[in-house]
């Protein structure tokens, strides 16, 4: 109860409640978030259950739509799919994804760049080398290379079996030396403090030193970037999918979806690819927004008038 | 003083930082003792070498400083020549340190209680419950109200005469046999000044711990120690008691700035102060260091380097000129 009691009386509530911006976005995420994760209660349809999906029910337009059908409310794609239930399950992919591919980045950028940061030397120049050979590689060409190679190696069932670890992995070694570039900064300038010093003289090891007395003091950093990265992975997944390289349409992604139906944008069914866009957008800028305003909180310099 | 009296020995230490351009000496074979439970002030200008001095104690010089010459002798050892991890052991154990400035020297995003607990289970073999209740005791030695609720504090919560009584409470957890004080009081205002120096005093006598004081502040040294050294660019210039330094300075550097102290200046007078700055570590002039100020200089003092020698008053001093 005192826990409640304390978040209730912080003053991060306070000015959370008071951006009427940061309120929206998160409120619009949380309903994102719980609609995808509760897809198996929620959906009308389970669009993995191919007995219940009927390909005389192909490319029927949304309710509102003369020809729609009340079974189902925003369309169907090619194959027949309620695209609602569709999009709920393809939105839970992407967002697996996301969270995957920054976690797997948060971990290994924040040991790199906690260990280089602190200490120095030859030790931190070979780290940050390698980092920014991996960031002169662009993130689509890993992936499209790594994708690729996997499908020839494995062939396209294997792939469809594991693509999503497949692509949290390749996400998150694509990306890794932003979050180790910006944790090495904030560690050197948190070495300098004296409470470093301090912890030295008493004598602490210096492991202790690095995990319990540096690496909370960067956490702020570490937080802003991490919402600009989930809304990236996401992204760059959409994008992977949209080229082919991404989720296979069997088990479709919200990218997967958007190329699935621009292959029929022409013949006049728009709904199968931009109520998928439209869930996009939606999502990452609701990410954003929220980044947006959690920098800005923890930043008291950037304070807005 | 016989040996096993002897807490600290510090002989010819040396400390230079090595630059692109040749290497700095900051401290300048400076050599002093320390009986157990005795209170040294180690007093001068800034730039002095004094806080360089109680880091290399510690032996935690920051880069690219390091140890070039000397011995420090601790409980029998010699600490330049014991390994990290037995530094380790030593650090935070048998000698504490305190900072300047207490709102930086504790981490901002843990709790007083854990960063203390934290002291004690680097060094001691004991349970969290074992330490927290050493931790809440030595809380209460430096009277702070309401100990239990402000050991789940953070340091924001606490004024700045607080932090520091969280410090000194922080150095006393492991009983240690010796405590390094750098300006502990420079960053607080006069009032908590007197009441930090009176607990730290207090503390010092009834735990039987050794002090090395560091200040610029002579009026401080005066209240709390035993004996004083006065160094000037890297070397001591004199030393002795606390009560012969100030009452009868020998040392032209010592009366220099004894004299310039405003209670010693007739009301309305105008303050004095010594000529000229302290010379550079990359510039200190051949012969005596303090030569270019000194009001009695002579050829002899522009040519060798005075050694500190016993004096008349009782007093060790480095100056050719007297006896």
């Amino acid at each position: 109860m005192s826990v409640w009691r304390e978040v209730k009386q912080s003053y991060f509530l306070y000015s959370f409640l008071r951006d009427p911006l940061a309120v929206a976005s998160s409120f619009c995420l949380l309903i994102l978030i719980l609609a995808s994760f509760g897809a198996p209660l929620v959906a009308p349809h389970n669009p993995y259950d191919t007995t219940t999906i009927d390909i005389m029910d192909a490319e029927l337009p949304p309710l509102w739509h003369e020809n729609g059908d009340n079974r189902f409310l925003l369309g169907t794609d090619s194959q027949g799919r309620d695209m609602l239930s569709t999009m709920l399950y393809g939105m839970r992919v992407s967002i697996i994804i996301g969270l995957g591919a920054v976690a797997l980045q948060g971990v290994m950028g924040i040991l790199v760049g906690l260990v280089a940061g602190y200490k120095g030397g030859q030790l931190e120049a070979l780290l940050m080398r390698m980092a920014d050979v991996q960031l002169s590689f662009s993130t689509y060409m890993v992936a499209i290379f790594f994708g690729a190679l996997f499908q020839a190696a494995f062939g396209m069932g294997m792939y469809e079996r594991f693509a999503i670890p497949l692509l949290i992995m390749i996400i998150g070694f694509a990306e890794w030396p932003q979050y180790a570039r910006t944790v090495r900064a904030s560690v050197m300038a948190e070495k300098k403090k004296e409470y470093v010093e301090a912890a030295r003289v008493i004598g602490l090891r210096s492991s202790r030193i690095m995990w319990r007395h540096i690496l909370p003091n960067t956490m702020t950093s570490v937080l802003v970037i991490s919402t600009v990265q989930v809304a990236n992975a996401i992204m760059s997944e959409a994008a992977l999918s949209f080229i082919g390289l991404g989720m296979p349409v069997t088990r479709p992604s919200l990218g997967s979806l958007i190329k699935a139906g621009f292959d029929y944008i022409f013949s006049g069914s728009w709904w199968i690819t931009l109520f998928p866009g439209i869930a996009l957008v939606l999502l990452i800028l609701s990410i954003n927004l929220l980044g947006d305003w959690l920098r800005d909180f923890l930043n008291p310099k950037l304070y807005k008038e | 003083m016989n040996n096993r009296d002897q807490l600290l020995s510090v002989k010819d230490l040396s400390i230079s930082f090595k630059l692109r351009r040749g290497a700095l000496t900051a401290v300048n074979r400076v050599s002093f003792d320390l009986a157990k439970g005795e209170r040294l002030g180690l007093v001068g200008e800034s730039g002095a070498g004094k806080s360089v001095t109680g880091f290399g104690i510690l032996n935690l010089v920051s880069k690219p400083g390091r140890i070039t010459g000397g011995s420090i002798h601790f409980e029998g050892r010699d600490l330049t020549r014991l390994s990290e991890e037995e530094l380790r052991r030593i650090r935070g154990n048998r000698i504490s340190m305190i900072f300047q400035d207490p709102m930086m020297t504790l981490n901002p995003v843990l709790t007083i209680g854990t960063q203390m607990e934290e002291t004690l289970l680097a060094h001691r073999n004991i349970s969290r419950r074992e330490a927290a209740a050493i931790a809440l005791d030595r809380i209460r030695k430096v009277a702070i109200s309401s100990p239990e609720k402000r050991l789940k504090q953070y340091p924001h919560e606490f004024s700045g005469g607080m932090r520091q009584r969280i410090v000194i409470a922080i150095a006393l957890l492991t009983s240690p046999a010796l405590i390094i004080a750098d300006e502990p009081t420079t960053a607080l205002d006069v009032t908590i000044q007197a009441d930090i120096l009176e607990l730290l005093l207090h503390l010092c006598e009834s735990e039987q711990m050794g002090l090395i004081l560091i200040t610029h502040d002579l009026a401080v040294v005066s209240q709390v120690t035993d004996r004083i050294a006065v160094m000037y660019a890297g070397m001591i210039m004199e030393t002795g008691s606390t009560e012969q330094i100030i009452t009868k300075p020998q040392h032209p550097y010592t009366r220099g700035l004894l004299g310039a102290l405003p209670q010693n200046i007739p009301r309305g007078g105008r303050l004095k102060q010594i000529p000229g700055v302290m010379p550079s570590p990359s510039s200190i002039p051949p012969g005596c260091p303090f030569g270019d100020r000194c009001l009695s200089c002579e050829d002899v003092c522009r040519r060798e380097v005075p050694p500190l020698t016993p004096k008349e008053a009782g007093c060790l001093a480095a100056c050719h000129l007297l006896d």
